[in-house]
């Protein structure tokens, strides 16, 4: 097999895994990155390493990592001095259509499969070049320094068809993992898949698509925020005052009293 | 085009075997599966840890500490064996010594202390897990001087909770995720019901519902939160009761509710003297409310009574009112007033309405019912449970502040007066509450040498006569504890120990045995004090507190400090349970407690801490420990959890008793551990469908507690609107009693213990030109301090700059990177800075704990930890600063003690690089290591 | 980009090296026997070694013959194929006109034409990432050929046409750096692309996902401050274009002295390119970056 025209990308894939990410409930927690850490180490290809990992300069080879950005929204009429927001922004790597990792590798080692799309590197052809990093808009891999290839999210191709593990945990480690149930896992090729419902429901998106990858993974955006004082008019009915004076008040309460259920005396 | 496409094995086995216990790197405990493979040295080892799907708590979902466990398992940190202190107290230089040598020298310390004087050993426990345990320990040593952390951590909430409605927010009960339509968080980050918030917070958001959050910083849930509400630190209060005052104008309120429930209809006696305030009661202590069929006093449990909340009762010349009127009267002033709050609070009035109109619109709006038939304690049958979709949790952002307690008492006054709390979308308990401050026990400090002590050490106070003094009125716990200071300190102080024993204030002791706190560092305030105390010596050259006797694990830097250490293991070679007798892992429908066990076998001569205190119990024959023939009753801990009865048939497990088919009651059963291990470490035992909301008051609820051993009998009881121990001690600072403040102290109770919420100013004195809140946060990726020996999360948080608002980054002209000075009117920290947009402009902040000593935790000496990261606690003293009047306030709620580490106010100026400005300030000289440093570099793999 | 030495190295030595080749190939200079051997020699030894530099760089240069697979796709795998072709063909050539002292013209200008193709098929390497702005345009391979043709001239003792050819490398040189001033600024990719949070405002990256280092940050987003580059651009196009020029136009009187500043010429010119090479690599941004809050 080795050798053979892979960097050539499939024409076609017959399903389209991946992950869909849900910036609105990111709550930026680490559990995605720390449990693909814990299974990538001990599962496909070579561990995950660290470098000076109790010194001075710690790093380490992650294929998950989660940033967080601020966004400061334009002042409108409505709004003339909006909060800024912050959004958990959880990255590995987007199985792209298009994925230039892939064609620009001079071995072979990385491939994009046939059958569900998802990028791989196989690490016993990789000669660790880097080029299909630097190939990367989204800084989704990363050459690990002890063995000298490169690694990349496999989207779990070692779970999602693992018969050693129960059908509901044939999902990546990080979607088994999130608290929040801010990824999702699935067939972005079919449209009736849930996650393809779910990008369709809430305008998933594509990052840098000028860069034409074509992504698999989508983005959920965050839901509009700080939005209750347009959505409430507190002029309205719901709280208006039972009195103006607190003996008034009063006299209310005793009317409300009788109309509760048992109420009148 | 057929590609050619290298196989990849698809199905590799993912392990050897499977081992279910129960996380440890928080108090979520969360269920994990521990994946074995066989090492290359032909051991059985960790390969990967991911979560239990069976598991009540966390079914499944893991989070990045928990999933990073095998890197603490295996940190190059952990300790080896016992040590004997060589070098100097803080010098970090020890002798390996064997455990017989460990345990007979603790011995010779602490017998000698147990003939004369047991009080002389003050002993505390940190982020124990197993209270339950060491209190029993402690108790049967007969020190007073007993608590665990929660004093500094969060008693404001747990206490304000219990005296109010039989249990709080952090791990006492939860949102109903289900059904909740509206969600408000007030001040948290992270808590310790952390992967279930996580999972709620999702679900809610997933239907689209809505969650508001009220902190001054935006991160973490309040990131995802659909609205942010920047408040002014401190102001929560002022914040919550103006809720209070547009709802109960609008007359949006649960008047049904509150007048079956609460205490809203019970009759407050208005004569003049010593029963002012107090509730009127028939002969046999029962409330009385006016029955609004008959129009007279009826005892408020009476059967067919219907409160009135309106109705006064005119008696001898006097008109008696009930809560409710109290609570009208003041909340509908306008003191509370959107508009009067607004500024203070630093939220525009018409958000404050904007969110009252929300909240009211869900509670009432879009109520609905359960068809669901149920039967209170007054014997009327309803036909459904009326749901109220709102809910609310809160934890330290409200807490640690001196005014946390009334604040925590606010909130819980606003959910039940919403209706909202044991209703389905509403707020509800896990087992073992609700359970009202009057069921718990009260605090006890009654020793005696060679004895045991009168009764447990901590508890609730219901007025000055339970108050843990002296006959001469003096203190009688070594942290001050139910004394006036505080007088509700259900935890204890444990932030006030170390500076009280240095002090010798209320008396000197001789032996400290601290477990698991790293209270020279991240956990005191004060940090160099501490550790000066720590190191004092007297006239003669001794230490000032004599004797320091520390368990932990790893190589913190409170290690340093002792002069015995005993090792304990790590999560995953011990036995521990997770008791209903404790802090349970119940779920709102359920009970469920768990177990810890050994998966691993320890490879350091290492034990766990339990069986060392149950060793040592057998050494000194303590009484609880000691059968009647002299021998020792438990081996060590899994001996003490399976056959140690607290009342007959109840123990520390509530599965599988008796035959194994019992639960909650029956005879210790010895394949108990067993069958926790099948069942994945953990047992539940499910609520009724019928008994799963208004558990206070719900039959169904009542007798399914008893039976599972919970209450002896049903403890029905009404929601403290109005809270009759508060007022108790302000009686008594209003001259009425035996027993009496202190003068200084009169004004102060008078004002602060209000029976119905209040909100004050709890601005430190004397700290005028200190105008910037600074706070801290946990990261959802680090437990305190311990997190930096995980080689994978400290990558993730290896340092931590003050994140400043931009406001004043440009009054500072700070940018970026910058160093800043930050100084409180007791100390000075230079570090650098990052701006933060999402942040009340007049807050900084920065994660807590990140901050480490050089030398501990076997990290290199420069570790970034170590050079930039910082503490705040160097900022934040234990006493007020010097307000004038001679006396040093302490910095903790007046009522409860609890700390006030939110409190910190401080000034912040650009800080000119100094010459080779690379690491913060202050920098502390290194600890020796007791265990190295780590390796160069990690490729863990165990399988091949 | 992290200015890599093995990488600055092997493009700067390995363009020169295919440059002398190109030459060489062509006939220019024409040379046979033992004068032929030392260019050789010299051509060989640069090309060679450049390419052997390249192998430092990677993290398992024993697989590197696997790279020969990929040409379909892959640039490197051509630059690979390329190279070697031309090594082959140019070795046969050389023989011929070292050993046999003859002169198989088509031979040589199939590995002068594929000497060239090396150049080109390195510098698409770095044309075709998108990623990275400042090199995705067609100035990119402009400058690696002419620097590469200039280089070869001079090393082959081109003298009347070096100078020129140096000239129009510098010229391609400074259009690259007027063409590419702020690439990335204006290459439509932001922040607000990167994270697709654009539309809703401004976006600043706040955490970043790690306190610690890895292999992104050492290798993407090196950040070279404006006068230090601006300092290096005027050193480097002082020793590879200007100074050269210089030394070669210079009337010096004196076979042995205007040997010895041709030799000048060259040592200068290498370092100039090597200089220059230095910073077409910590000059590029990449997009990578922006996630960082790097750019
Ligand atoms: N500035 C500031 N300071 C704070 C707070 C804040 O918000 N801001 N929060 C306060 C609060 S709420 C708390 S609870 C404290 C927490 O502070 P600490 O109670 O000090 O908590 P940790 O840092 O977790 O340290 C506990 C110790 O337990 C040890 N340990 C870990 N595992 C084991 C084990 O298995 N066995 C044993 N025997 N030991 C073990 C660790 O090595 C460590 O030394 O910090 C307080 N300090
Ligand atoms: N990952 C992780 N989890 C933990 C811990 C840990 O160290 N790491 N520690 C555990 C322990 S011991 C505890 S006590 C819990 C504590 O859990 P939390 O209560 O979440 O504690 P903090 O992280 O201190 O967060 C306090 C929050 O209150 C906010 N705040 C501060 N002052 C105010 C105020 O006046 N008003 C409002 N509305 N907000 C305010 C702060 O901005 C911060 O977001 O977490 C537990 N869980
Ligand atoms: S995200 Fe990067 S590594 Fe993944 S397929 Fe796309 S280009 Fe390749
Ligand atoms: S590093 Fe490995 S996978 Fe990436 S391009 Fe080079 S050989 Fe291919
Ligand atoms: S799918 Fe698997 S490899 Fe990819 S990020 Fe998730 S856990 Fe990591
Ligand atoms: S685990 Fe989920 S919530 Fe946590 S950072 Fe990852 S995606 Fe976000
Ligand atoms: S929340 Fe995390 S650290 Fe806490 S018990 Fe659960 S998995 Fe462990
Ligand atoms: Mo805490």
């Amino acid at each position: 097999m080795e050798g053979g025209q892979m960097t050539e990308l499939p024409a076609q894939t017959d399903r389209k895994m991946g992950l869909v990410i849900d910036l609105d409930t990111c709550v930026g927690c680490h559990a995605c990155v720390i449990s693909c850490k814990g299974w990538n180490t001990e599962n496909y290809g070579a561990p995950l390493s660290d470098q000076d990992p109790y010194g001075a300069d710690p790093s380490g080879t992650f294929l998950n990592r989660v940033h967080s950005y601020e966004v400061q929204p334009q002042a409108t009429g409505a709004q003339p001095a909006p909060a800024a927001q912050l959004v958990h922004f959880p990255k590995s790597c987007l199985h792209c259509e298009d994925a230039p990792c892939v064609t620009v590798c001079p071995t072979g080692a990385s491939y994009k499969r046939v059958e569900d799309g998802i990028v791989l590197v196989n690490e016993s052809d990789c000669i660790g070049c880097g080029l299909c990093a630097w190939s990367c808009p989204y800084g989704a891999r990363e050459l690990d320094l002890a063995e000298g290839v490169m690694k990349k999210c496999t989207l779990c191709v070692d779970r999602i068809y693992n018969d050693n593990l129960p059908e509901v945990d044939r999902i990546p480690a990080c979607v088994r993992t999130c608290p929040a149930g801010a990824r999702h896992f699935g067939d972005l090729g079919d449209p009736d898949s849930d996650v393809s419902q779910l990008v369709a429901a809430r305008g998933g998106m594509d990052l840098m698509p000028e860069m034409g990858t074509k992504p698999v993974n989508k983005y959920l955006p965050p839901r509009p925020k700080d939005r209750i004082e347009d959505q409430i008019d507190v002029l309205a009915p719901l709280l208006a005052p039972v009195a103006e004076e607190p003996t008034g008040f009063l006299g209310w309460l005793d009317k409300a009293l009788d109309k509760l259920p048992g109420g009148n005396s | 085009m057929t590609v050619q496409q290298p196989r990849v094995n698809t199905s590799p086995d993912v392990s050897e075997e499977v081992r279910q216990t129960t996380c440890y790197m928080c108090a979520c405990r969360c269920g994990i599966n521990v994946h074995m493979k066989t090492g290359s040295d032909g051991r059985k080892q960790v390969a990967y840890i991911e979560g239990n799907r069976d598991h009540p708590v966390n079914k499944g979902v893991l989070c990045a500490k928990g999933s990073a466990g095998i890197m603490q398992h295996n940190a190059p940190s952990r300790l080896r064996a016992p040590l004997r202190r060589v070098g100097p107290r803080g010098s970090g230089q020890f002798q390996e010594i064997t455990w017989d040598e460990a345990l007979d020298l603790a011995v010779s310390w602490l017998e000698p202390l147990r003939k004369t004087a047991p009080e002389k050993l003050a002993f505390f426990t940190g982020r124990d897990q197993s209270q339950s345990f060491t209190s029993f320990w402690a108790q049967n040593f007969g020190t007073p001087n007993y608590a665990a952390h929660g004093g500094f951590c969060s008693v404001n909430m747990a206490t304000a909770g219990i005296y109010t409605m039989g249990g709080a927010f952090w791990e006492f009960g939860q949102p109903d995720w289900d059904h909740t339509k509206l969600f408000l968080l007030f001040g948290v980050a992270e808590d310790h019901d952390s992967n279930p918030i996580k999972m709620g917070i999702g679900r809610i958001k997933a239907r689209g519902a809505r969650v508001i959050g009220v902190n001054p910083i935006r991160t973490g849930y309040n990131a995802v939160a659909d609205d942010w509400v920047g408040i002014t630190p401190g102001t929560d209060g002022l914040f919550i009761l103006s809720l209070v005052h547009v709802l109960l104008k609008a007359g949006k309120i649960d008047l049904d509710y509150l007048s079956r429930y609460t205490n809203a209809p019970v009759l407050v006696n208005a004569s003049e003297g010593p029963e002012q305030g107090l509730f009127l009661r028939d002969e046999a202590g029962k409330e009385l409310v006016i029955d609004r069929k008959t129009g007279k006093p009826a005892p408020f449990d009476q059967p067919g009574v219907r409160p009135d909340l309106h109705a006064t009762y005119r008696h001898a010349g006097v008109t008696h009112r009930p809560v409710f009127h109290l609570m009208a009267e003041r909340y509908l002033s306008d003191d509370y007033a959107p508009e009067t709050v607004a500024d203070h609070c630093g939220i525009p009035a018409s958000r404050i309405r904007a969110i009252a109109a929300e909240i009211a619109r869900v509670a009432f709006d879009e109520a609905f019912e359960i068809q669901q038939e149920w039967t209170d304690f007054r014997g009327e049958t309803h036909q459904t449970m009326v749901g109220r979709p709102v809910s609310f949790h809160s934890m330290r952002g409200v807490s640690a502040h001196a005014n946390g307690f009334q604040t925590c008492r606010a909130l819980h006054v606003l959910q039940i007066l919403l209706g909202t709390v044991e209703v389905p979308g509403g707020f509800r308990f896990k087992p073992p509450y609700p359970k009202p401050a009057t069921a718990h026990p009260k605090p006890h400090c009654g020793v005696k040498p060679d004895c045991a002590l009168d009764g447990p050490h901590l508890g609730f106070v219901h007025g000055p006569d339970d108050l843990a003094l002296k006959e001469d009125g003096s203190p009688a716990r070594i942290d001050k504890a139910f004394t006036w200071e505080n007088p509700m300190s259900a935890h204890g102080l444990m932030h006030m120990v170390i500076s009280n024993a240095h002090a010798g204030d209320p008396y000197k002791i001789d032996t400290l045995f601290m477990y698991m706190a790293n209270m020279s560092w991240n956990s005191s305030m004060n940090t160099r004090g501490v550790i000066e105390m720590l190191t004092d010596t007297d006239a003669d050259g001794e230490y000032v507190i004599p004797r320091i006797i520390y368990s932990d694990a790893y190589s913190s830097e409170m290690v340093a400090y002792a002069d015995l250490i005993l090792p304990d293991t790590t999560y995953l070679e011990r036995h521990d349970c997770i008791s209903l007798l404790d802090r349970p892992i119940c779920e709102a429908d359920a009970a469920a407690d768990a177990i810890r066990w050994p998966v691993v076998e320890p490879d350091r001569d290492v034990r766990g801490f339990q069986t060392a205190l149950v060793q040592l119990a057998n050494r000194l024959k303590l009484p609880g420990f000691t059968a009647e023939d002299g021998s020792a009753k438990y081996q060590d801990y899994a001996d003490y959890i399976v056959n140690h009865e607290r009342k007959p048939g109840i123990g520390p497990l509530s599965g599988w008793r008796g035959d194994g088919s019992e639960s909650g009651r029956g005879a210790a059963n010895p394949a108990q551990l067993d069958r926790y291990i099948e069942n994945g470490g953990f047992h539940v035992s499910h609520i009724p469908d019928a008994a799963l909301y208004y558990k206070p008051w719900n039959r169904a609820y009542q007798d399914w507690a008893v039976g599972m051993g919970l209450y002896d009998k049903p403890e029905p009881y009404l929601f403290q609107l109005y809270v009759e121990p508060l007022r108790r001690f302000q009686l008594a600072a209003e001259g009425y009693g035996e027993r009496q403040p202190p003068d200084h102290l009169r004004a102060r109770i008078t004002a602060t213990m209000d029976p119905l919420p209040i909100w004050y100013e709890s601005d430190q004195q004397g700290n005028a030109g200190f105008t910037v809140n600074a706070l801290t946060q946990r990261p959802m990726a680090m437990y305190h301090s311990w997190g930096s020996q995980n080689a994978w999360l400290r990558q993730l948080h290896g340092r931590n700059p003050l994140y400043v608002p931009t406001k004043l980054m440009r009054e500072n002209g700070l940018s970026d990177g910058d160093w800043a000075r930050v100084s409180s009117p007791h100390g000075e920290i230079t570090v650098p800075v990052m701006e933060m947009a999402a942040l009340n402009e007049n807050t900084v902040w920065t994660w807590n704990a990140i901050g480490k000593r050089k030398g501990a935790w076997a990290l290199d000496e420069n570790a970034p930890e170590a050079t930039k990261g910082f503490l705040l606690n160097h900022l934040i003293h234990e006493l007020l600063p010097p307000k004038g009047d001679g006396l040093r306030w302490a910095n903790s709620d007046p009522i409860t003690g609890q700390a006030a580490w939110f409190d910190l106010k401080v000034k912040i100026e650009k800080a000119a690089p100094p010459d080779g400005m690379s690491e913060s300030q202050p920098a502390f000289a290194p600890i020796t290591s007791p265990v190295g440093t780590g390796p160069k570099d990690l490729k863990w793999k165990v399988g091949k | 980009m992290h200015p890599a030495p093995s990488v600055i190295i092997f493009t700067t030595l390995s363009g020169l090296g295919f440059g002398l080749l190109a030459f060489l190939g062509l006939g220019m200079p024409s040379v046979t026997g033992w004068v032929a051997f030392v260019f050789y020699a010299i051509a060989y030894a640069l090309a060679v070694g450049g390419l052997l530099a390249s192998t430092f760089h990677l993290g398992h240069p024993e697989r590197a013959w696997k790279a020969f697979s990929q040409w379909r796709t892959s640039w490197l795998s051509r630059e690979g194929c390329a190279a070697v072709a031309a090594l082959v063909i140019m070795a046969i050539y050389a023989a011929g006109a070292v050993f046999l002292e003859t002169d198989w013209r088509f031979l040589g200008a199939l590995g002068a034409v594929l000497s060239i193709g090396t150049v080109f098929t390195t510098a698409m390497i770095y044309t075709q990432l998108k990623t990275i702005p400042r090199w995705h345009s067609p100035l990119t391979p402009m400058v690696f050929l002419s620097f590469a043709i200039a280089g070869g001239a001079l090393l082959a003792g081109r003298e009347s046409l070096a100078p020129w050819l140096l000239a129009l490398a510098g010229a391609i040189q400074l259009i690259y750096w007027a063409k590419t001033g702020k690439p990335l600024a204006q290459s439509g990719t932001d922040i607000g692309t990167a994270t697709g949070l654009g539309d809703r405002g401004a976006v600043r990256a706040f955490e970043p996902p790690h306190t610690g280092s890895n292999y992104l940050l050492r290798e993407f987003t090196y950040v070279l401050g404006r006068k230090h580059a601006l300092k290096l651009r005027v050193i480097g196009f002082a020793l590879a274009f200007a100074l050269p020029i210089a030394l070669m136009v210079i009337p010096f009187s004196g076979l042995m002295l205007k040997h010895l500043m041709a030799g000048l010429a060259v040592l200068l010119h290498i370092a100039g390119v090597a200089c220059l090479r230095w910073l077409f690599f910590a000059e590029a941004e990449h997009v990578v970056g922006l996630y960082y809050g790097k750019r």
